[in-house]
């Protein structure tokens, strides 16, 4: 049987968060203390998503990994997929905070931000 | 040596340093100058590379760098003046600094008023006591978040972690997207030092095994770590013999706390307290020491980089104060008390005759407990009730307070 029990990780208050599935095909939740645990947990129950934070190859610059971030949520069943991807890219100093690193990553129609400033080297 | 006055000398470039420079400045200062021994500014955010940082403040899931970097441009508007790679090596308690870099050779600062933002350093290996040998692959999470976020090196390929702090969990769902085989995650105590939160979307999220009341007893290997023994514990935290079990590894990551990083403030005599091991600071979050302030993680572990920028407009309201010859040369204080549930309140103390005024404090309680009011109470009167559906001791709690120029605040929890 899948999975559904929750933590909500909204806020700090954590609660255990039921799914029960409805007759007519959508979701009822039960445990949870505001609105916002039942968006969360529906959304794990049936289309988990996560940002994506890393960092990428950079050249000439003061230091060798830039740190980017996604624009949004992808997929959770994307990350691998986005992380992959993103260990192939290299980019070129200087780069502002907030660049588009990659456009799209993975058809997700997220982008990619550079999450920092970085000068080049010299 | 090198002479210089400035009116406000911020020591430390981190996001509570930022924050008390740009208020400073804002509130008139003329010269203010950030010392900083690193290469670039931003502090430890700039190693914190994942999302998290800035929800209350900005409202949006910032990484640490890009929180750091809301302030680090803000600077380019202003006078401020920054040096880095310059360390600062002595500060007197008549807010005198001696710093020194490789351009300006030695300096001597007067300052207007100093402002203490040198942040907090991670406990190491010696500090918890595991036997063996100390070969290569032992680090703090600190130095593996560098090592990989930074620099760019796995600094292994089997981790082990000791500690359930949030760093320590952060670090077990980074190594683990990186490649590295988190075999699990060891905490001595009975419950998890940091947020349930983290637990979920860093350990149960990759399904790493979280191990509670257990700890790791020996490091074996002579140039490299080959394995680990962990052990379970009993309540009183000794080993229970027979529960032994070795586990290969080449890393063990060490999350167990932080401290905040002290030594410049007792040169300077700065009156601490042993429960934050943070400097005494009154509602301007001035120290002992007339002039001298302090802010960020240096005067107490806030962990919500929120709460450090707020603590830096503070203490740098209350320097510009203090400049302006608004506090006295001689203050006199009333405690703040941490009543029943709080382990410890800042700011520790509130000026005698301070006007009526808001004032934030910080607070940590003592257990996890669900349903309670956080009260405070001056004169025998509830001045603030707050509810919490739920508190925690790794969620510090900030409450704003409308407090009067009488009585001692005592805070308190109260089921509900
Ligand atoms: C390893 C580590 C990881 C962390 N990860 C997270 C996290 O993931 N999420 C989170 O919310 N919080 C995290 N924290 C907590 C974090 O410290 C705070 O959120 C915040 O960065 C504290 O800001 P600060 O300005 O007080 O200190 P810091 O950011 O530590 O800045 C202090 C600065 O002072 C400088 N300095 C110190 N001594 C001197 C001196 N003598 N002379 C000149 N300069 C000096 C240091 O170089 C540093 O740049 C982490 C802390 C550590 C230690
Ligand atoms: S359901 Fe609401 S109250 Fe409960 S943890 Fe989620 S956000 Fe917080």
């Amino acid at each position: 049987m899948a999975k559904n029990v929750y933590t909500c990780v909204v806020c700090p208050v954590s609660c255990t968060i039921e799914v029960i599935p409805n007759a007519d095909g959508g979701f009822t939740t039960e445990g949870n203390q505001c609105k916002r645990g039942e968006k969360y947990a529906i959304s794990e129950h049936t289309d988990p998503v996560r940002m994506v934070t890393t960092t990428v190859k950079i050249r000439n610059a003061i230091l060798p990994r830039l740190p980017v971030i996604s624009e949004g949520e992808v997929p959770k069943g994307k990350l691998k997929e986005c992380l992959n991807d993103l260990y192939q890219i290299s980019v070129e100093a200087p780069v502002r905070c907030g660049d588009i690193i990659v456009k799209n990553i993975c058809g997700t129609g997220v982008n990619i931000l550079a999450a920092r400033t970085m000068k080049e080297k010299n | 040596m090198k002479e210089i006055k400035v009116d406000v000398a911020v020591i430390g470039g981190g996001p509570a340093g930022l924050a008390a420079a740009l208020e400073a400045e804002r509130r008139g200062a003329k010269k203010v100058m950030i010392l900083e021994r690193d290469m670039e500014l931003g502090g430890i955010l700039q190693q914190c590379i994942h999302d998290g940082f800035g929800l209350h403040r900005f409202n949006a899931r910032m990484s640490g760098a890009q929180y750091a970097q809301k302030f680090i441009d803000q600077l380019q508007d202003t006078g401020i003046e920054v040096k880095l790679e310059t360390i600062v090596l002595d500060l007197t308690a008549k807010r005198e600094i001696y710093a020194c870099n490789s351009t300006d050779g030695m300096m001597h600062i007067q300052c207007g008023a100093v402002i203490l933002a040198m942040g907090c350093r991670e406990r190491t290996a010696s500090q918890v006591l595991i036997y063996g040998a100390r070969p290569a692959g032992v680090m703090t999470a600190g130095t593996a978040q560098r090592y990989i976020n930074m620099e760019g090196y796995l600094p292994g390929r089997q981790a082990v972690i000791l500690g359930s702090g949030d760093i320590g969990l952060i670090m077990a769902r980074r190594m683990t997207l990186e490649g590295i085989q988190v075999k699990g995650v060891y905490e001595v105590m009975p419950s998890p030092g940091g947020l349930t939160r983290n637990i979920v979307q860093c350990l149960d999220d990759y399904g790493i095994p979280l191990h509670l009341s257990t700890t790791v007893t020996r490091i074996k290997g002579n140039k490299r770590v080959e394995s680990v023994t962990v052990c379970k514990v009993d309540e009183n935290r000794k080993p229970i013999p027979g529960t032994e079990e070795e586990i290969p590894c080449d890393l063990l990551v060490l999350a167990v706390g932080l401290i905040p990083e002290n030594e410049l403030s007792r040169g300077a005599d700065i009156e601490m307290d042993p429960r934050t091991k943070g400097p005494v600071v009154d509602n301007n979050f001035m120290t002992s020491c007339p002039g001298i302030f302090a802010c960020g993680n240096v005067s107490v572990v806030f962990d919500l980089v929120d709460y450090v920028s707020q603590s830096g407009e503070i203490a740098a309201a209350g320097a510009m104060r203090y400049i302006k010859g608004e506090l006295p040369q001689c203050p006199e204080y009333r405690e703040v008390i941490p009543g029943d549930g709080i382990n410890f309140v800042v700011p520790q103390r509130l000026l005698k005759d301070c006007a009526e005024e808001d004032v934030t404090f910080f607070m940590r309680v003592k257990k996890p407990q669900k349903k309670v009011y956080l009260q405070c109470i001056s004169e025998g009167n509830i001045i603030k009730k707050e509810r919490h559906n739920s508190v925690a001791p790794p969620e510090m709690l900030a409450s704003k307070v409308y407090v009067n120029g009488k009585g001692s605040p005592e805070f308190r929890i109260v089921e509900v």
